[in-house]
């Protein structure tokens, strides 16, 4: 038996985030208090309901929207699919989709699931949408709906989710997921979805916004709770721990941003001079600030997870030998970039310099090492 | 250059990676590019869903000409490749 490595780094933050400090006793104090029903009358049920709005109001200062726009899902894929079809169903102009070729496998699916066709729009090699592409296929007769992420979750490139200049009668629906918190909301958007575990919320927390204005109808059967939009019953204590999280994530973003952005390009400049035959990919300006994706040609990405992972460095990967449906990261494929061999780092809160050059130390010797095991 | 309507490109090696996982297509052509003359045509052929994004990706990297998809013999997806350098 191989000795355990002196030190674990986790570098996939983009998965998933440890617990934000400021949540931890937010939660413990709320697993006593927050219980109960919310809906009933009586001093725990109206404890419940109190801590509730609170997390609401909370959320709307955070993100910058009104309280009354703000509804806590059971995850972040139920809010993608819970925004992206209400405003289908609310369409009066059709049933089709236009999306970028690199959103989430939560709008894809939702897609597939319930629109009446299907419009891809495509992507330029940092995986940047077609903005003109975009804007004209939205024009088309039957569109419904527009879905653009506001950055790739896999390649970190910020998309122009701003600005769009779409039919009056076509909504915007965008996939907020791999930067609410981060980085402040662009505006343009009827309806966004957020993931709490994502900005180290607890997991099972997922935001729905929904504009006041906004044509949304519940694409799902409807439930008698507080939120009209939420069915089943609240998980209190995990919406204000969310809600906690978010506020402390907002208010040391700008340190937080500025350090990661240095790391990561910091991880970009080393990777692509001293790993031979590597593609770094994604804009390396107009980006998510934590996270970067690069791919090693000859490397076999599962060979590349498990041995990080040996030398005590946790990343995730794109390339089809690792994914459950062993077909190459969709995202990368639309790219045109290389998808055997991939890495996609995204650093923690805690991720420090010294992390980030152990990673950047073990990387060409790793590679070399699988590279050798093929005789190249 | 595209391949001819119905037929097949003329290619002076074709490789046989009907059975390998990515990223075996790739390394095998890296491992024969030597095999061909300059200015000569190299095939892969291979099931692997990858290979249609990583050969072009390849070749883009490693500054050989991408020429195009066709069907091998038996209908399997080939990806040909000219040698430039």
């Amino acid at each position: 038996m191989t000795a355990p490595p002196a030190r674990s780094v986790d570098l996939d933050s983009a998965s998933s985030a440890p617990l934000h400090p400021a949540a931890r006793e937010v939660l413990l104090a709320a697993l006593d208090r927050g219980y109960a029903d919310p809906r009933r009358l009586h001093r725990t049920g109206r404890d419940a309901r109190l801590l509730l709005d609170n997390a609401r109001e909370a959320t709307a200062g955070a993100l910058g929207v009104r309280p009354d726009e703000v509804t806590f899902t059971p995850s972040g894929t139920h809010a993608v699919h819970l925004g992206l079809l209400g405003l289908l169903r609310g369409s009066r102009r059709g049933s089709a989709v236009v999306h970028s070729a690199v959103e989430h496998s939560a709008v894809r699916h939702a897609v597939a699931w319930g629109a009446d066709g299907d419009r891809e729009v495509r992507v330029d090699r940092s995986g940047l949408v077609d903005r003109d592409g975009l804007v004209d296929d939205a024009r088309s007769p039957g569109v419904g709906v527009v879905a653009l992420q506001t950055a790739n979750h896999e390649v970190g490139t910020l998309q122009p989710v701003d600005g769009l200049e779409l039919p009056d009668d076509v909504p915007l629906f965008t996939d907020a997921c791999a930067s609410m918190g981060r980085l402040p909301l662009p505006g343009g958007w009827a309806a966004a979805a957020g993931s709490a575990h994502k900005w180290g919320g607890p997991a099972g927390v997922g935001v729905l916004l929904v504009r006041k204005r906004a044509r949304w109808r519940n694409p799902f059967p409807g439930d008698d709770r507080a939120d009209e939009r939420s069915t089943g019953f609240e998980n209190v204590p995990a919406v204000l721990a969310a809600a906690a999280a978010l506020q402390a994530v907002v208010a040391e973003r700008d340190e937080v941003n500025a350090r990661q952005h240095e790391l990561v390009d910091v991880v970009r400049r080393r990777v692509a001079a001293e790993v031979p035959d590597v593609e770094v990919v994604g804009d390396p300006d107009r980006r998510l600030p934590h996270l970067v994706t690069f791919s090693c040609l000859y490397v076999d990405g599962e060979a590349l997870v498990t041995e990080l992972d040996r030398r005590g460095f946790g990343i995730a990967s794109g390339s089809a030998c690792t994914a459950s449906t062993l077909t190459p990261s969709h995202v990368l494929e639309a790219m045109g970039v290389l998808t055997h061999g991939n890495v996609r780092l995204s650093l923690q809160r805690e991720t420090n310099r010294a992390d980030v050059d152990a990673f950047c130390d073990a990387l060409p010797g790793v590679v070399a090492e699988i590279r050798s095991r093929v005789g190249l | 250059m595209t391949p001819p309507p119905g037929g097949r490109l003329d290619v002076a090696l074709e490789l046989d990676c009907r059975d390998v996982p990515c990223p075996m297509p790739v390394i095998e052509l890296a491992r024969h590019l030597g095999d061909v003359e300059v200015g000569e045509l190299l095939a892969v052929v291979a099931h692997d869903p990858a290979a249609a994004v990583d050969v072009p990706a390849w070749c883009r990297m490693k500054a050989q000409d991408y020429v195009g998809a066709d069907t091998a013999d038996d209908g399997a997806p080939r990806y040909v490749v000219r040698r430039l350098t």
